[in-house]
């Protein structure tokens, strides 16, 4: 059973190893293929149901990505161009709003959030936490807490004149304190979470919403060409 | 015959040693005003959160003692003290299964897998209320007021919560009970809304806080008794009622407008139940000399830090765990000179 | 050459991982993803059976190409093998349920480097024929699971009031937070090494001549 060992060549060494990597290689290429499209539905199922949860009454959405020069659908235009949204529409086609995802750090780590947009109000109308790392009991609060989710059914996010920035940012008040209507009340206990969501909408719709400005008309109509 | 029986001994000759027993039975007596205090304040639910805790300690030991196959070790008064210190560091209102949950992880893990009393590195009162802290952490920081009219009629809502539920939300039951509450301790005051609670408020016990950390001056004074005693080191409550002070006096001075006084930091929170009670236990403290000063200056320092910049108000009990686990690391860089080495040039 | 010891039985080849040689319980190995994905029954089942996949396919491989494989590049080629298989669970999951590969997160992709893996194929697959080579393999994938099972179910009861998902005890139940924070791993994972050790004992004691 046992031969006295051999020195194995250079070439024996290469050989096997460039077998086994071919054969793995053939079994990963096999199983990318084969799952590609299983994987790409759930992901944009995904995606879909946390904006049609977001952006009320909304049956049908469109990722796009604005840039300085507009707004180009998403399916097609290089990765990081720009700031990457999610317009809403009802089932006539109408454009009910847009959904965003903004990040930031909370008490235990990211806090990431989607929250919707409504052009006509010029507010924000809604918002889900995607993910977080917040203490369970404390900070995961803001995932349910209805008091706090009313913050965001109509959160004053309007355009300064020069459509640069917003006329008023988004800041988190201590709970409690909420006076203006861009300000957001945070949860008692819960203050470093409440902040991190207020940061994270706050610099998001700083970005996104003064590229969107200009080319709102462009989005209503996009809706048609979405339907047909 | 006739034989006499010789007797023969070393010096010192010490009629009556002082037994583990004895020391025990001394703390456990200095905490009884304490916990009287604390019923006066919370009425019946602070007498059921006493009670309740210590038993569960005082079974968890004998279940301990009994899978040991040992005796019982019941007798040393340990296990109560435990039971008691750990009831008195909970809220009054801290429902009753959750305090034996509490209880139950002070001796079995606090206390029963290092080997018994002796042996362990934490202080198991606090490794309880360290877990339940994790564990529960919106219950235990749901204060009530003291003196509420009914205390003696009727529990806080949140006491009889049934085992394994959510208590109810006691903030509603506050505010009717006494007028003007807020459910906050004046260290979380301070931390998050800027106000100082004056002294006298700490004086009289009518601040919110954990059961029996608010009878500062009863604390004090079985302190004071237990030190006359020899019962327990003087120098560890000084070493660290003084460096906290310290500490809070000088970020007074750095910035008197952001950082309350000396005087609010003694007195809020549990800083004076720990310095007293908890850093002084004499299993995880340390024996040297200079390590006891240096463990004291470490728990205040650590104390004042934690609430001045830590993410929680109070921090005595995390500053007290601190201090244990690096009991044996102080003892052995700090070792007494024994008499007649070293110190030649 | 010296006399071989006995070859176990197919059964033996396949208990051995379950319980005298359990991952978790005996060897404690494999821990990082032990503490970390077992907040829940499901992500505990669920890396379970993607490691038991990853071990027992690479022990197939592995123990087919045993004659083949040089001695001096063979932790190469194990590794190029268990990473193979470990991309392959990680299609898988993703395609079958993007809630749990979130929940898993970079553990499934950390499986390559669970000792448990390199360790079997090294000291069984790379020395065994393939059938007890599989049986092993499948038995320590399974202890592995159970192990993470075990942890999880307790996890996922005290964190959350649920098992599998489903609510134990009705809307009121008071979650214990620390039991999905990381040290409520390492305190399930204790009780339960307690209770394994207990048994162990107990077994010894009841029949001595083993």
């Amino acid at each position: 059973m046992s031969t006295p060992p051999m020195p194995t060549t250079g070439l024996a060494m290469v050989r096997t190893l460039g077998l086994v990597a071919a054969v793995c290689g053939a079994l990963v290429v096999a199983a990318y293929q084969g799952t590609l499209a299983a994987v790409e539905a759930n992901r944009r199922q995904a995606l879909e149901r946390a904006v049609l949860q977001t952006v009320p009454g909304a049956v049908r959405m469109r990722a796009f990505v604005a840039t300085q020069a507009g707004i180009v659908p998403a399916e097609g235009a290089p990765a990081a161009a720009g700031e990457r949204f999610y317009a809403a529409y009802d089932a006539r086609g109408r454009l009910l709003g847009i959904a965003a995802e903004a990040a930031a750090h909370g008490y235990a780590g990211e806090v990431r959030v989607l929250y919707a947009y409504d052009p006509a109000r010029e507010a924000i109308t809604g918002l889900t936490v995607v993910a977080h790392k917040e203490t369970p009991g404390i900070g995961d609060k803001v995932m349910h807490d209805t008091a706090f989710q009313a913050n965001f059914r109509a959160l004053d996010a309007r355009l300064n004149a020069q459509r640069t920035a917003l006329a008023n940012p988004i800041r988190v008040v201590r709970h409690g304190a909420k006076r203006a209507p861009w300000e957001i009340d945070a949860i008692a206990g819960a203050t470093v979470t409440s902040r991190a969501v207020g940061k994270a909408v706050n610099a998001s719709a700083q970005r996104l919403l003064p590229l969107l400005a200009a080319h709102l008309e462009a989005l209503r109509q996009d809706a048609g060409k979405d339907g047909t | 015959m006739n034989t006499t029986r010789l007797e023969l001994r070393t010096t010192p000759h010490i009629k009556a040693g002082r037994t583990v027993e004895q020391i025990m039975r001394a703390v456990l007596l200095t905490l009884v005003p304490v916990c009287a205090f604390a019923v006066w304040q919370y009425g019946l639910s602070a007498l059921a959160l006493i009670v309740t805790v210590s038993v569960a300690c005082l079974a968890s030991e004998r279940l301990a003692n009994r899978l040991r196959g040992e005796a019982s070790t019941l007798g040393d008064w340990s296990a109560a003290i435990t039971g008691v210190l750990l009831a008195l560091s909970l809220p009054p209102g801290f429902p009753l299964w959750m305090g034996a949950v509490a209880g139950i992880v002070a001796i079995a893990l606090g206390k029963a897998l290092f080997g018994g009393l002796g042996h362990n590195v934490f202080n198991p009162a606090l490794v309880g209320r360290a877990f339940v802290q994790a564990a529960f952490p919106a219950a235990i920081t749901a204060w009530v007021p003291a003196y509420a009219p009914g205390r003696f009629a009727e529990f806080i809502p949140s006491t009889l919560t049934p085992p394994l539920m959510q208590p109810p939300e006691v903030s509603a039951w506050a505010q009717a009970a006494v007028d003007g509450f807020t459910g906050a301790t004046p260290l979380a005051r301070w931390k998050y809304d800027g106000v100082l609670t004056p002294a006298t408020d700490f004086l009289a016990g009518s601040v919110a806080g954990s059961t029996g950390e608010t009878g500062a001056v009863l604390i004090l004074l079985g302190g004071l008794y237990l030190a006359a005693r020899r019962y327990l080191d003087w120098r560890i409550p000084v070493a660290v009622l003084a460096s906290a002070a310290l500490a809070a006096w000088l970020f007074q001075l750095w910035a008197p407008e952001r950082y309350p006084g000396p005087l609010f930091v003694l007195l809020s929170g549990g800083l004076m139940l720990g310095a007293v009670y908890m850093a002084t236990d004499m299993v995880t403290s340390p024996v040297t000399p200079l390590g006891v000063w240096l463990y004291g200056a470490l728990i205040g320092v650590l104390t004042v830090l934690i609430r001045y910049f830590g993410g929680l108000p109070e921090g005595v009990m995390y500053a007290i765990l601190v201090g244990n686990a690096l009991t044996p690391l102080i003892d052995q860089y700090t070792p007494p000179r024994a008499f007649g080495t070293g110190g030649g040039r | 050459m010296n006399a071989q010891p006995p070859r176990p039985t197919p059964l033996e080849e396949f208990l051995e991982g379950i319980w005298r040689q359990n991952p978790v319980f005996v060897m404690i190995l494999g821990m990082c993803p032990v503490m970390a994905v077992t907040v829940s029954a499901v992500n505990a089942l669920a890396m379970g059976l993607a490691t038991t996949f990853v071990l027992t396919g690479s022990a197939l491989l592995v123990s087919l190409l045993r004659h083949w494989v040089p001695r001096e590049v063979r932790i190469a080629t194990y590794i190029v093998i268990i990473a193979s298989f470990v991309t392959v669970v990680d299609y898988l999951i993703q395609a079958l349920s993007l809630q749990l590969y979130t929940a898993l997160g970079a553990f499934i992709q950390l499986i390559v480097v669970n000792c448990i893996i390199l360790g079997r194929a090294e000291a069984h697959a790379s020395k065994n024929p393939p059938l007890p080579a599989v049986l092993n393999a499948l038995g320590m994938g399974l202890g592995f699971a159970i192990g993470l099972l075990a942890l999880g179910s307790v996890r996922e009861i005290l964190g959350a009031g649920r098992l599998f998902g489903l609510a134990l005890f009705g809307a009121d139940f008071q979650p214990w937070g620390v039991m999905v924070q990381p040290p409520g791993g390492f305190f399930v994972l204790g009780g339960w090494l307690l209770l394994f050790n207990w048994l162990k004992k107990r077994q010894g004691r009841l029949q001595p001549a083993r």
